[in-house]
């Protein structure tokens, strides 16, 4: 497959044709924040909204993850109009995020952690209401514990569940700000994938997912 | 109509529209009175079920050879249930009355079907002109309306294909289907028409890019119309269906489409049988299905039922919840129309613009252009509703001013009350103040003003209105409506709506406006679709034209709208209050108005629910009961250690009101 070259923050790197832009710079060592978006997937949700990039010629910055790499592209990471939309959808996600990294399997690597020390943020945002979820645990699945308070509805497990098994054993259920994820119908042990599958629990950028049966 | 010239039909059509013709001229022939119902959602609303109940049984019972003609919605929702009553014998012309209770109805069959007196009291207005009665064209509701997509709403009854081929239905779709699919593509383009479902994208544009892309294709009307207070793709469906159904055949030809969907929402019931009847007749007439009025071309057309949420309508969300999914958005690109539904090439048009289709193909793409602006031609459909005097669906001319449409067309503000703003758009529109009413009605303005044409809800609201209450409304619907996809629509309107509720509770707090236009700008920039792009301008209008209001919230805790319930308290005014009156406190529903030693009346603030009921209960003629803001303004009245005795205080005098 051909390679395209092009710009980022006044480097050249260069790219497999119809790679996304993320992934183009993440390659190159060049770092993007981002939650939902995995290596390998051909159309990532776009819905953390934090990889936006400035590119030449466009009013507003755009998500990298969406934008396949050309020749012409010359792209900023580091405006402050991509600062700011990134501090706020982080600080967004903070304010309803159950910031006790002490007590989390995550600490230490967590991308919301290392997202917000990128961003120079604190991890309780000062000028937002903070809010919580009930319940704070969600224990029905046989083999996982949810906790709703640390997830991110990146979506990154529903896409991997998706991927290993042909279908996805998680899903969203409810709307709007009361989106949680659920294991709704696939509570019965039998229909499960066996219970050494963790593959939910290690693509979580935050500590939402833990296993019921220790690491 | 034209004189059909046979040559430019099909056969198939011709024997399509001999039947039809047969059909009207049997109803000719057998002459006697017709009664024309509205029969759509609106006027079922009202009561035109009952209406039309009350006409069956007294023809019956008399033996009046008059003909019921149920029809569609005639836009007239202030008048609703709507009765046309077209009496040849009677030497009037068709009348139109309004409000038709049963007993009116059943008046009407004996002093006007019968004894031939139209009963003037009650005649609202002439069909035709004529030197009897005054014509309803006198009245600028209906003389300033310029309908052509609604042209046949309220005309033909809805469940007859025969009504809708004998107006010359389907000629267009005949003609079409002979025509090469560029150049059809081609008038639709030098029409000018752009999409109706908010954004206004030039509809030639889109199929032509549907066209040249490849795959098995398809094409879907958009009728999930899930903005509060927008019905107008409802009153079309239920009004006029097969209109809908050759635009979507038309779109399909063009852009080399063999099946189309219809993505409607169940909460509209009617429309989706009238849909979904209108498809099967279509079918069967053989202008649906295989082989299409002879022409060899195919297409099949599925109703398909979306299910209760504002974003199936974003397109992509919509094709997400066809495919069995939930209805979340994606990002664009890729559109719909390089890959939609399971991946094919997919065209996704709003009801009105498909509908009006069969009229720019029939008269051409100069009489289209002829109406409205050079950058937004044709038409718009306004469903108008709140504080104006006619409310409900008018269509005018792009270019019309706001002015023109509230005032001059449904009457301004009823009770000599002032205007105060009006939201056009729905919830993703913007708040307008009075500075604007002079701007053009047009896709570009009003999107410079910073609402948008939206799909056409128009919320007019008068001096008592509180815009933060308003943004408040709104931003609720879209929160709860967010898919929950993306973090700032899910986790950022959640944050405006905190917001905007504190400062309705007397709560705000410095820095609020700030954040509130911080917030607003980055939802507006960082949302993944169009909802969320759109959710704050509400609040970013109403900010940027209201401000001072949102001040006076915060800072003095008043709401010069005394819509805000914790900002408000009522109080009786005791020097208007008649002695002895008990029309306020009957009607309390939490018993906070008490007879003050004088026998007049007091509220009793800690009871009181602000609810306004007394409001409306005090006699016109007393109008004492008062409203302030902030709440506490109010004199405080004691309540008496012992009840005073009032007539109403009396069990007899206690009765169910
Ligand atoms: C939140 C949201 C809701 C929408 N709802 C509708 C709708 O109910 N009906 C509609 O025709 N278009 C709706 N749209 C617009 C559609 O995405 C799409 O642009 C439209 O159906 C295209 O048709 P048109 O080109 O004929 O306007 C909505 C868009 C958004 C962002």
């Amino acid at each position: 497959m051909s390679r395209i070259s092009f710009q980022v923050n006044d480097r050249k790197i260069s790219a497999p044709e119809g790679m996304s832009l993320l992934g183009a710079c993440l390659n190159a060592d060049i770092h993007i924040p981002h939650l939902c978006y995995m290596e390998g997937m051909t159309e990532p949700p776009a819905s953390c909204r934090l990889c936006f990039v400035e590119i030449e010629g466009r009013r507003e910055p755009v998500t990298a993850c969406t934008l396949p790499v050309r020749s012409d592209l010359k792209v900023r990471t580091d405006t402050p109009a991509v600062r700011r939309l990134q501090r706020t959808a982080l600080r967004l996600l903070l304010s309803v995020h159950h910031v006790d990294c002490k007590h989390c399997i995550a600490n230490y690597k967590c991308e919301l952690q290392r997202t917000a020390r990128f961003l120079g943020i604190g991890l309780k945002p000062k000028h937002l209401d903070h809010y919580s979820k009930e319940p704070e645990v969600d224990d029905t699945h046989p083999h996982l514990i949810h906790r709703p308070n640390r997830c991110v509805l990146c979506g990154r497990c529903i896409h991997i569940c998706e991927s290993r098994h042909g279908r996805a054993y998680i899903a969203m259920a409810r709307r709007g700000f009361d989106t949680v994820l659920t294991f709704y119908g696939s509570t019965d042990a039998i229909d499960l994938p066996a219970p050494d599958c963790t593959a939910c629990i290690d693509v979580c950028p935050v500590g939402a997912l833990e296993s019921k049966h220790g690491e | 109509m034209s004189p059909p010239d046979k040559r430019s039909r099909s056969a198939a059509y011709l024997a399509l529209q001999e039947t039809a013709l047969q059909e009207q001229e049997e109803h000719a022939e057998t002459g006697g009175p017709v009664i024309h119902i509205g029969l759509a959602t609106c006027g079922i609303a009202a009561g035109a079920l009952e209406t039309r109940h009350a006409f069956e049984q007294v023809l019956a019972e008399r033996k009046i050879p008059a003909r019921i003609h149920p029809v569609g919605c005639l836009g007239h929702c202030y008048a609703e249930p709507v009765v046309i009553i077209d009496h040849p014998d009677s030497g009037f012309p068709p009348i139109f009355y309004h409000e038709v209770t049963p007993g009116k109805a059943k008046m009407l069959a004996r002093l006007f079907l019968e004894e031939g007196d139209p009963r003037f009291e009650h005649v609202y207005g002439a069909m035709k002109p004529n030197d009897l009665i005054p014509s309803v064209m006198e009245f600028s509701r209906f003389s300033r309306e310029h309908r052509v997509v609604m042209e046949k709403c309220g005309r033909i009854d809805p469940g007859d294909l025969n009504e809708y081929i004998a107006e010359g239905g389907y000629r267009a779709l005949d003609a079409v289907l002979r025509m090469d699919p560029g150049q059809v593509i081609e008038t639709v383009t030098a029409s000018g028409l752009r999409g109706r479902g908010g954004a206004g994208f030039p509809t030639g544009l889109k199929w032509e890019r549907a066209r040249t892309a490849f795959g098995d294709k398809l094409v879907i009307c958009n009728a999930d119309e899930g903005d509060p207070g927008a019905y107008m793709d409802r009153a079309i469906i239920e009004s006029d269906p097969h209109q809908v159904l050759e635009g979507l055949a038309i779109c399909a030809h063009a852009a080399g489409a063999g099946e189309g969907g219809i993505y409607i929402r169940s909460e509209y019931p009617l429309a989706v049988r009238i849909i979904t009847r209108a498809v099967e007749q279509a079918r069967q007439a053989g202008l649906l299905g295989k082989n299409i009025l002879g022409s060899g071309i195919d297409l099949e057309v599925t109703v398909f039922q979306g299910s209760g949420a504002f974003v199936c309508g974003e397109e992509t969300g919509l094709i997400q919840s066809m495919e069995g999914r939930r209805g979340m958005p994606r990002h664009r690109p890729p559109y719909p129309v390089s890959r939609g539904f399971q991946g094919r090439p997919t065209v996704i048009n709003n009801v009105k613009t498909l509908a009006y289709l069969p009229l720019i193909l029939q008269r051409g793409a100069e009489w289209f252009r002829s109406l409205g602006t050079e950058h937004s031609p044709g038409t718009a459909v306004f469903s108008v509703v709140g504080d104006v005097v006619h409310p409900g669906l008018v269509e005018i001319p792009m270019g019309v001013t706001l002015r023109t449409l509230i005032f001059d067309i449904c009457g301004g503000i009823p009770k000599h009350k002032g205007f105060k703003a009006v939201q056009i758009g729905g919830p993703s529109g913007g708040c307008l103040p009075e500075s604007f009413l002079d701007i053009p009605i047009d896709f570009d303005s009003l999107t410079e003003a910073g609402a948008m044409m939206g799909s056409g809800g128009l919320v007019v609201m008068d001096e008592a209105t509180c815009v933060v209450n308003v943004s408040r409304y709104f931003l609720d619907f879209t929160q709860k409506e967010s898919c929950g996809k993306c973090t700032f629509c899910r986790i950022g309107a959640r944050h405006l709506l905190d917001i905007l509720t504190r400062i309705t509770c007397g709560n705000g707090r410095d820095g609020d406006l700030e954040q509130l236009e911080r917030l607003s700008r980055d939802i507006k920039q960082g949302s993944l679709c169009g909802l969320g792009r759109t959710a704050p301008n509400p609040i970013l209008t109403s900010l940027a034209y209201f401000r001072e209001e949102y001040e006076t919230h915060v800072q003095d805790g008043r709401c010069p709208g005394m819509m805000c319930r914790p900002l408000t308290a009522f109080y009786i005014d005791l020097e208007k209050c008649a002695r002895g009156c008990d029309a306020c406190a009957t009607c309390c529903p939490t018993d906070a108005v008490f007879t003050t030693s004088t026998r007049k009346k007091g509220i009793d603030l800690d009871t009181c629910v602000k609810c306004g009921e007394c409001v409306t209960a005090c006699p016109p003629e007393y109008d004492a009961v008062r409203r302030v803001s902030p709440a506490h303004l109010a004199p405080v009245v004691e309540r008496p250690a012992e009840p005073v005795e009032s007539a109403a205080d009396k069990p007899e005098n206690r009765e169910a009101p």
